[in-house]
């Protein structure tokens, strides 16, 4: 079950199930305003999954799931425009969140990205395309963001800027969950390990 | 929701005209219809008699040119996982499409009918017949390549299976149309809108229903 609205972010035995995979099983935790979580584990124990699962795109196999209306999702897909400049491709976005073409340049400047402003996505590096995301994802400006390995590729001056928009976003209340292999410079207040769920066989 | 849809259907339309997709099945049209004359001979009464039914059969081979790129880059890229966080549903995204298809689809398709029934001889009432009722059809079509590229987005050999997916669901929509060109009553025009209504009635609910699936 999943209900939108709520002020802050809660799981209650939250279990998911991918294929005939069991992800993870009965699964609590809690996420108030101004507060800041991360999920660690090893690769493939479902933590982009959990993320997906928050975001509304996959559906809980059991449990509930209270979220706040809005979410912003930064995965590891661009969903930008690869022949538009950045703050074009950004545009589109900020149309449908019902933002400003001032609110794309304070983005991208918070993302580092203020002298690429002009150049097609296409062109970009892994970090910097890692950048736009970020950009994409502070834009929406939504209550809750959850950020799936969000310091990938970034040299150790975005990872510093990167805290620093982030923190920002926690003092005006706002709430993170992170999944990330790389240290992020901020404190966090729930620490979610995921673990792998032992298989049962299903008797033949 | 409406200002979405719009942003959304603009984005698409202006992408399809700048990259150019827009214009290729206008080419191959055009390219099947000059063919014809050089297959079957010059004969005027011929040509009279069986070109509209060409020009018919070319439009439905020009809806399976764009179907690789109506769905399969949005998904790649995380577009509709983006729309769907903010609320807009798959339904939505499904319809947004089919607009924004027919868009880029129809009237340069239309346009090319016109020039292509030149080649054919086509004047006067069958001419306008032809145009009034690939008009009719050319929504359906871009329905049914949406639904299409909806179903195959993710399989290997989408484009080959998608010819093989088009080729039943659009017999109702050919039988009607090209029947329309011979038909007086005009009753085949009526029966060819009724498939048609059907058709784009049904793409946002089958084809968002699709692109649901593809999330499991």
């Amino acid at each position: 079950m999943r209900d939108e609205g709520s002020d802050s972010l809660r799981a209650d035995a939250l279990s998911c199930v991918r294929g005939d995979k069991l992800l993870f099983r009965e699964l609590n935790f809690a996420l108030m305003s101004g507060q800041a979580g991360l999920v660690t584990g090893p690769n493939g124990v479902g933590k982009s999954s959990l993320l997906r699962l928050i975001a509304g795109l996959l559906e809980p196999f059991s449990g509930s799931i209270h979220t706040p209306a809005s979410i912003a999702l930064c995965d590891d897909r661009m969903a930008l425009d690869e022949n538009l400049p950045l703050q074009n491709a950004l545009r589109f976005w900020a149309k449908l969140d019902g933002k400003t073409d001032d609110d794309c340049t304070t983005a991208i400047a918070a993302a580092g990205m203020g002298h690429l402003a002009e150049v097609p996505i296409r062109y970009f590096s892994t970090g910097q395309r890692q950048r736009a995301r970020l950009a994409r994802t502070f834009l929406s400006d939504t209550d809750l963001w959850l950020l799936d390995e969000p310091a990938n590729g970034l040299d150790s001056a975005s990872v510093e800027l990167l805290g620093q928009t982030l923190q920002g976003h926690l003092d005006r209340g706002g709430m993170i969950l992170a999944a990330s292999h790389i240290a992020l410079p901020i404190t966090f207040n729930l620490n979610l390990e995921l673990a792998a769920v032992e298989q049962l066989e299903a008797p033949l | 929701m409406i200002g979405a849809l719009k942003t959304l259907i603009w984005r698409d339309v202006r992408q399809s005209y700048a990259s150019g997709g827009t214009w290729l099945p206008v080419i191959f049209y055009l390219s099947a219809a000059t063919l014809f004359p050089f297959a079957v001979g010059p004969d005027r009464d011929l040509l009279l008699q069986t070109g509209g039914g060409i020009l018919w059969i070319a439009a439905l081979l020009a809806t399976l040119l764009p179907l690789d790129r109506l769905v399969q880059p949005d998904l790649d890229n995380g577009l509709y996982d983006q729309l769907l966080v903010r609320g807009i549903t798959d339904e939505l995204i499904a319809f947004a499409r089919l607009i924004s298809h027919w868009l880029a689809f129809g009237p340069p398709l239309l346009f090319a009918a016109l020039l292509a029934s030149g080649l054919m001889g086509l004047e006067g009432p069958p001419l306008a017949t032809l145009l009034a009722s690939l008009a009719i059809a050319t929504p359906a079509l871009a329905g049914l390549a949406v639904m299409i590229a909806a179903l195959t987005a993710g399989l290997k050999g989408a484009g080959a299976l998608g010819g093989l997916l088009l080729v039943p669901l659009a017999i109702p929509l050919l039988i009607f149309g090209a029947g329309s060109l011979a038909d007086q009553s005009g009753s085949a025009l009526l029966f060819l809108s009724a498939v048609s209504l059907l058709l784009v009635a049904i793409t946002p609910f089958a084809a968002g229903a699709a692109l649901r699936a593809l999330r499991e």
